[in-house]
C-alpha cells in the first residue's frame, strides 16, 4: 500500500519531510467498567513526502486529524507508529536535548491569534523568545534581529514595547509569524493561521506568507478545513478523511480532475459567487457527519457517506494508487466508471 | 554603528508613550477605586490599621504594659465612672485598652500577611507542578491537598502548637502550613487551563524549558488570582490568629494580640464588657477592610472584568 509512494520517494534530495505510515493512536478505553481496549485512531498510517519549497496544504472536516497530524510533525506528540524523517533525520527517536536543537528547523503558527500570544509578555519579549531559548544572540544584536523580524512580517517597529492586547487579530498573527520566522526554520506547520481571522485580513495575511516564502525559500505545511483557504497558497493538496489521507495531488489537478467522491463533495461545497454560474453546479455535497474514529466503518471508511459506495467498499480497504503522475487516491473505482 | 541607531530610535522614543501608559493605567486603578464605595472604605480601613501598627509608640496615649492596680476596670468615657484619661477604659490590671488596642494590631497585620507569604509560596508551587505536569505528580498533590481539606484548620493549628513552642513565627508557620491548599488547588486549575493555551504550545515548539514555561508563561497568567484570594486569606489568618491567641495557644501574654485581648475579657464579660467588645470590633473592621479591598483588587485585575 505505501510502495508505490515510497518508490517515487527514495531517490531524490528535493524532499525536506517524509513521513512513514505515521499513526496516532489515543487511549480512550474505559479504565473502570472495561477491561476492552479501545483506541480513537486520530492518525491511521499516513505517507507523505514534502518537497523543499513547497507548500503543501492538508484539508479535512474537523476531527480528520489534520491538527494531530500537525501536532505529530512538530513533535508535540509522540506517534504511536511510523518515522518522521526532517532531511533524513529521525525525529520521533530524538532524544529531548537533541529535539530541542533541530527544533529550531522546523516552527509553527497557530489558529487563534488571541491564545497564541501571551498576554502577560510584550511583543519584543514574545519575538525575542526563541532566539534566547536556543542562544542565537544577544544585546544589541538581539534588539536588532527582532526588529528586523518585526519589519519583515509588517510591523511597525515602534510597537516592540507593547502587550498583543493591543492589536488587531491580523497584527497579532503577524507577531506570530515574526516567532514562527525567528529561529530561520526550513519548514513551518500552519495550523488554520487564517481561520480566525476577518476575511479582509485574511489575503493580507496569505500574501505576507508567500511572500516571506519567497525571501527565506520556506516550505509550509498548511492545515486548514476547507479547500479555499489553501487554494492560493498551495501547490499540492492531500485530503484527509477519518485518519488517512485519501486524496493527494498537484492543486491544479485537484481543482481541474477530482478523483475521489469525498474531494468531489468538498469542491461543491465551496459557495459560487455568481448566481449565474450556480446552474451549472453539479451537486455532490456530501451528507451526514464524519463517522467516530474510535469505530471507523470497515473497508473504505468513507462507504457510508458516499454516494457511489458498493459492497466491495464496505468491506475492502482501498489502496493509495498513483492514478496518473503525482496523483494519488484510495478508492476502489475511477471516477470514470461512477 | 549610527545606522543601526537611526533605525532603533523610534522603538527608544516608545519608552516615553509606554510610560505614560503606565500612568493610564494607574489612572484607571484609581477611576475605579473612586467608583467603588466599598473599595474606598476597604482601602482606608486598610490603610490607617497599617499606619496605626506602624505609628504604635507615637499614637498610643500610655504604655500597654504599664499595670495600674489604682485604676482598674475604669468604663470607657461615654459611661458613668469613665474618664477622658482613658478614653475606651482600661482592663483587670488597670492597663489602658486603647493603648493596647494600637499594639495588639501589629500582631494582626504581621501574622495576617506574613502566614500568607507563607501558604502563598508553598500552595502557589504545590498548584504550578500538579498543574503543569498532570499524571501521577497531580494525583498525588491533590490526595494530599484533600487530606489536608478533611481536617479542621483550626484542629491542625492546634496539634501542630502543642507539639512545637508557641510564639509568633511558628503561628505564622503553622497558619501557613495549615491553608495552602487553597493556593494549591486554585493555581492547579487556572494551570490546567492555561497549559492548554496555543502560547504554551508556542513555547514548546520553540523548545523552551518546562521550568521556563511554567515562570514565565503560565506564573504571570495565574498571579492575578492569587494576589485576590491572598488578600481575603489575610483576613481569616487574622481570624485564625485571634482564635488560637483566645484558645492560648497563639501569642503568649504579655505579648499584645487582639486575640489575647479577647481572651483576657472573657471573664469579666458579663460586669466589664469593654475589655473583649473593643478588640473584636478592632478584629472586624480589619478583616472587613481587607476584604472589601481583595473584592475591588478583584474587580480590577481579574481578567474577565479588564477593559471594562
Amino acid at each position: 500500500m505505501q510502495k508505490t509512494l515510497k518508490s517515487n520517494i527514495e531517490d531524490d534530495n528535493t524532499q525536506l519531510l517524509y513521513l512513514e505510515d505515521v499513526k496516532k493512536y489515543f487511549d480512550v478505553s474505559d479504565r473502570i467498567f472495561s477491561r476492552k481496549k479501545e483506541y480513537l485512531k486520530a492518525v491511521d498510517g499516513i505517507s507523505l513526502k514534502v518537497n523543499k519549497g513547497e507548500t503543501l496544504g492538508i484539508v479535512g472536516e474537523s476531527g480528520c486529524g489534520k491538527s494531530t497530524l500537525g501536532n505529530l510533525i512538530m513533535g508535540l506528540l509522540k506517534p504511536t507508529e511510523g518515522k518522521i524523517l526532517l532531511e533524513g533525520t529521525d525525529l520521533t527517536t530524538l532524544n529531548a536535548k537533541h529535539l530541542k536543537k533541530k527544533r529550531s528547523e522546523f516552527q509553527m503558527i497557530f489558529q487563534d491569534p488571541f491564545s497564541s500570544l501571551n498576554p502577560r509578555m510584550r511583543v519584543f519579549d514574545i519575538i525575542a523568545e526563541p532566539l534566547i531559548t536556543h542562544k542565537i544572540v544577544k544585546g544589541k544584536e538581539l534588539e536588532q534581529r527582532v526588529l528586523n523580524l518585526m519589519e519583515d512580517v509588517g510591523l511597525d517597529v515602534s510597537y516592540s514595547d507593547r502587550f498583543p492586547h493591543e492589536f488587531s487579530g491580523g497584527q497579532r498573527q503577524r507577531i506570530g509569524i515574526a516567532r514562527a520566522l525567528a529561529l530561520k526554520p526550513k519548514l513551518i506547520v500552519c495550523d488554520e493561521p487564517i481561520s480566525a481571522l476577518d476575511v479582509s485580513i485574511q489575503s493580507q495575511i496569505l500574501n505576507l506568507l508567500s511572500n516571506l516564502q519567497r525571501k527565506y525559500q520556506l516550505t509550509y505545511i498548511f492545515i486548514a478545513h476547507g479547500l479555499p483557504a489553501v487554494k492560493h497558497i498551495s501547490n499540492r493538496i492531500a485530503v484527509m478523511y477519518l485518519g488517512s489521507i485519501v486524496e493527494l495531488t498537484t492543486k491544479d489537478q485537484l481543482f481541474r480532475n477530482p478523483m475521489h467522491p469525498y474531494t468531489r463533495g468538498l469542491l461543491s461545497s465551496i459557495p459560487i459567487l455568481d448566481p449565474t454560474l450556480r446552474g451549472n453546479k453539479q451537486n455532490n455535497l456530501i451528507e451526514g457527519d464524519i463517522p467516530s474514529p474510535v469505530n471507523p466503518p470497515s473497508g473504505c471508511k468513507f462507504h457510508n457517506r458516499c454516494p457511489f459506495a458498493t459492497d466491495k467498499c464496505k468491506e475492502e480497504i482501498p489502496s493509495f494508487t498513483e492514478r496518473e503522475p503525482g496523483h494519488f487516491v484510495s478508492c476502489h473505482y475511477s471516477i470514470f466508471d461512477l | 554603528m549610527e545606522a543601526n541607531n537611526a533605525e532603533l530610535s523610534p522603538y527608544h522614543v516608545d519608552k516615553k508613550v509606554k510610560k505614560s501608559m503606565k500612568n493610564n493605567k494607574y489612572r484607571t486603578y484609581i477611576k475605579k477605586l473612586i467608583k467603588s464605595k466599598t473599595g474606598i472604605v476597604g482601602f482606608v480601613l486598610v490603610l490607617s490599621i497599617c499606619f496605626i501598627a506602624m505609628l504604635a509608640p507615637l499614637l498610643a496615649p500610655y504604655d500597654p504594659y504599664k499595670i495600674n492596680a489604682a485604676q482598674m476596670l475604669i468604663p470607657p468615657v461615654w459611661i458613668d465612672g469613665g474618664t477622658s484619661n482613658h478614653i475606651l477604659g482600661t482592663d483587670n490590671l488597670g492597663r489602658d485598652i486603647l493603648s493596647r488596642l494600637i499594639y495588639g494590631s501589629r500582631i494582626s497585620i504581621i501574622v495576617g500577611i506574613l502566614s500568607v507569604v507563607v501558604a502563598g509560596f508553598i500552595g502557589v508551587v504545590f498548584g504550578l507542578i500538579a498543574g503543569y505536569y498532570g499524571g501521577f505528580i497531580d494525583t498525588v498533590v491533590m490526595r494530599l491537598v484533600d487530606s489536608f481539606l478533611s481536617v479542621p484548620t483550626i484542629l491542625f493549628c492546634l496539634v501542630f502548637l502543642t507539639v512545637l513552642n508557641p510564639g509568633l513565627f511558628t503561628l505564622i508557620f503553622v497558619i501557613g502550613v495549615t491553608s495552602w491548599v487553597m493556593y494549591a488547588r486554585l493555581v492547579r486549575g487556572e494551570t490546567l487551563s492555561i497549559r492548554e493555551r496555543e502560547y504554551v504550545k508556542a513555547a514548546r515548539t520553540i523548545g523552551v524549558s518546562n521550568l521556563k514555561i511554567i515562570t514565565r508563561h503560565i506564573f504571570p497568567n495565574v498571579i492575578s488570582s492569587v494576589i485576590v484570594i491572598s488578600t481575603l486569606s489575610v483576613a481569616a489568618s487574622i481570624i485564625t490568629e485571634s482564635s488560637l491567641s483566645f484558645l492560648g495557644l497563639g501569642i503568649q501574654p504579655p505579648t499584645i494580640s487582639w486575640g489575647i485581648m479577647l481572651s483576657e475579657g472573657r471573664e469579666y464579660i458579663a460586669t466589664s464588657w469593654w475589655l473583649s467588645t473593643f478588640p473584636g470590633i478592632a478584629i472586624t473592621l480589619t478583616v472587613l477592610g481587607i476584604i472589601f479591598l481583595g473584592e475591588w483588587l478583584r474587580d480590577v485585575l481579574d481578567p474577565r472584568s479588564r477593559g471594562m
